[in-house]
């Protein structure tokens, strides 16, 4: 079975991180109502850690999720308004209330060994009439085989689709291929897969690609990339490449370059690119969205972010522990002082 | 000393540990039975061979036993559905007291050096999450010295110690570590985060506590933190400071907005914890385990040297 090709804006979420979650209600609606004219099929819309995320830990939000969500899905003329949430911060009250807001479709994120703490909020979610994407983050930690088991614990509870979520912007493309195989062997014909990369190693289009290659329907993109680390598979490239590949979607090329140059570059206060930090992220293996906060702790505490980055990757932390950066800086100094 | 007979229902990682425990540390309770539902259980079996009386009938089958009159405690480490039940049973017994391991919350939040002497007249205590057990003595701390407008943890555990209790129900966790930051914490308002990570060897688990109160003397917090944490290494040895307690101004002129409170300034806390477990009967990494366990005995050894006073 052939699933038809579906592209999901991550801009005002996963872009979140590039600016610290700090973009305004007027500029979010601004940049959803332009997402939807040109043709995008989802817009995805929460704090970057997900619904609730706005925390000391993640950062706080210039606004809330619902104060972002509100009044957006009347705006929007064909495109699918969704949301993120993480089991372990958000709650499945935090979905309903996103649902009340005309959210119709959300990703459970995991950790990618840790499907079965999303059964509950995946059911949840399809009591509540919508669509579900199982989100497997940090893919690169786990083998193709296991990884797709896991896929299957979030298949079983009932998810639409179920994605490679590479958070560290380290995988290769075959290690994208081999991914993306296993799901499909293992999973529903009817299931959809999804793919969702970081630039870290520039391959962000690459494996975006491989992916639909092999059997991935479900792409994830964001304008101009923004998106944590070096961003995310940039959208108007995308689409370009698509075209000249003739995959036929929805999205219109040249009003995103627009939107990518003339709305977003623009309010980047930190360049999202491949740079020595970015680069390192996708190089050591780590979660994307540590890198403006190790930048933070790197100049609080006098070291080189790089050295905290690899650190970090050393002691296989996973997304959501950015707790441990300030206590990775911490340890840094004492080595250096003994 | 007249030591006080205990009993514990659940036989799962949180039960044997605690039961281990109470044999081998506890000059104040006897371990009377343990009870489980599975007669295969390995809890149950270790039981056996610790010379401990079984039953795997549940609480209705420890209501026939003859060990039942004489116990004075039941510790209940089973799941939040099954203490109703359990509880249902016991209430009938105005002589007998209910420490509740589950996320139930049928009684108060006890964390025994916050509140203990707030809860002696009730029969049911509540000993919120084991990251709640960490934490919520922190956020007390520092609220002793500054009020606390906001106290947020996060607590780490190797995922080889979260069983699939905790998995299945992980919203249990964060709303009720949340709302006892609140209640017994102290703090205006409470946000929990669990995070499952599965490196190998298992990492120990950490908690990190941040807060944001009224500006106050720095030293005094700390000492404050530091007494605390002299309070809790009393019944939990592996509790520790795994970094000095840091401090940054949130100045009026950039203050950070939180949901439900608004715009806020003041002075942000953060405290980093490592739980190191006695390894009773999940190994070191486990602190989680070791933390929930060790509280619920100090509430028991607390409450059996009132009853025998």
């Amino acid at each position: 079975m052939k699933h038809k090709i579906y592209i999901q804006d991550v801009t005002l979420r996963d872009g979140m991180h590039a600016i610290r979650h700090q973009y305004g209600q007027e500029k979010i609606k601004e940049i959803a109502i332009a997402l939807d004219k040109a043709g995008v099929d989802a817009i995805e819309i929460s704090h970057g850690d997900g619904l609730a995320g706005g925390s000391f830990n993640y950062g706080f939000g210039k606004h809330t999720d619902w104060e972002w969500l509100e009044g957006i899905n009347e705006v929007l003329d064909h495109a699918c308004l969704t949301t993120l949430i993480l089991p372990g911060i958000a709650t499945i009250d935090d979905l309903k209330k996103a649902r009340d807001l005309g959210v119709s479709s959300v990703r459970i994120a995991t950790h990618c060994t840790e499907a079965d703490i999303a059964p509950q909020h995946i059911e949840a979610a399809k009591k509540l009439g919508m669509d579900v994407g199982g989100f497997l983050m940090m893919a690169h930690m786990n083998d193709p085989e296991p990884l797709a088991q896991q896929a299957k614990i979030m298949e079983d509870a009932g998810a639409d689709c179920v994605y490679v979520t590479d958070s560290a912007g380290a995988l290769l493309m075959d290690g994208v291929i081999d991914r993306i195989k296993a799901f499909r062997d293992l999973l529903k014909d009817d299931t959809e897969i999804g793919i969702h990369c970081h630039h870290n190693l520039s391959l962000g289009v690459a494996n975006t690609i491989v992916a639909y290659q092999h059997g991935a329907n479900r792409l994830d993109a964001s304008l101009a990339g923004m998106g944590a680390g070096a961003g995310n598979c940039p959208l108007e490239v995308l689409v370009a490449v698509l075209n000249k590949m003739d995959v036929d979607n929805n999205a219109d090329v040249f009003q995103l370059m627009d939107i990518a140059d003339d709305i977003i570059r623009p309010l980047q206060t930190r360049p999202v690119r491949v740079d020595r930090e970015t680069l390192s992220l996708g190089y050591a293996g780590v979660y994307s969205s540590f890198l403006l906060h190790s930048e933070r702790a790197a100049k609080k505490y006098g070291l080189d972010t790089r050295t905290i980055l690899n650190e970090l990757g050393k002691r296989k932390m996973v997304g959501g522990q950015e707790d441990m950066i300030v206590d990775v800086a911490l340890d840094l100094l004492k080595q250096q002082s003994s | 000393m007249q030591k006080v007979n205990v009993a514990i229902i659940g036989s799962g990682n949180i039960g044997t540990d605690l039961m281990i425990k109470i044999l081998r540390l506890s000059d104040r309770l006897s371990m009377s039975v343990l009870v489980g539902i599975d007669p295969e259980s390995d809890g149950l079996a270790r039981a056996k061979r610790m010379g401990v009386v079984t039953c795997h009938t549940g609480i209705d089958g420890l209501l026939e036993m003859p060990e039942w009159k004489d116990i004075k405690i039941i510790f209940d480490a089973t799941s939040a559905k099954a203490h109703l039940y359990n509880w249902d049973k016991v209430k009938a017994f105005p002589d007998k007291k209910m420490i509740d391991l589950t996320p139930a919350a049928v009684g108060p939040y006890l964390v025994p050096p916050v509140n203990f002497g707030d809860n002696l007249e009730v029969s049911n205590v509540n000993m919120v999450t084991c990251g709640g057990q960490a934490t919520i003595p922190i956020v007390a701390a520092v609220h002793q010295v500054a009020k606390v407008h906001y106290g947020e943890i996060v607590a780490s555990i190797a995922s080889k110690s979260a069983g699939p209790g905790t998995r299945a129900n992980i919203d249990e966790f964060t709303e009720t570590t949340a709302e006892a930051i609140e209640k017994v914490g102290g703090a205006d308002r409470g946000k929990a985060i669990i995070v499952l990570n599965p490196a190998e060897p298992p990492l120990v688990m950490r908690d990190t506590v941040f807060t944001l109160s009224e500006q106050a003397d720095r030293e005094k917090i700390t000492q404050s933190i530091h007494a605390m944490v002299q309070e809790v290494q009393k019944y939990v040895p592996g509790y520790q400071l795994h970094q000095e307690v840091q401090f940054d101004d949130i100045p009026a002129s950039d203050p950070v907005f939180i949901e439900g409170l608004g715009l806020r300034h003041g002075l942000k806390t953060t405290v980093l914890l490592k739980v190191v477990g006695a390894g009773h009967y999940l190994p070191e990494y486990a602190g989680n385990l070791d933390i929930m366990t060790s509280a619920a005995r100090a509430t028991a050894e607390r409450i059996a040297y009132r009853i025998s006073d």
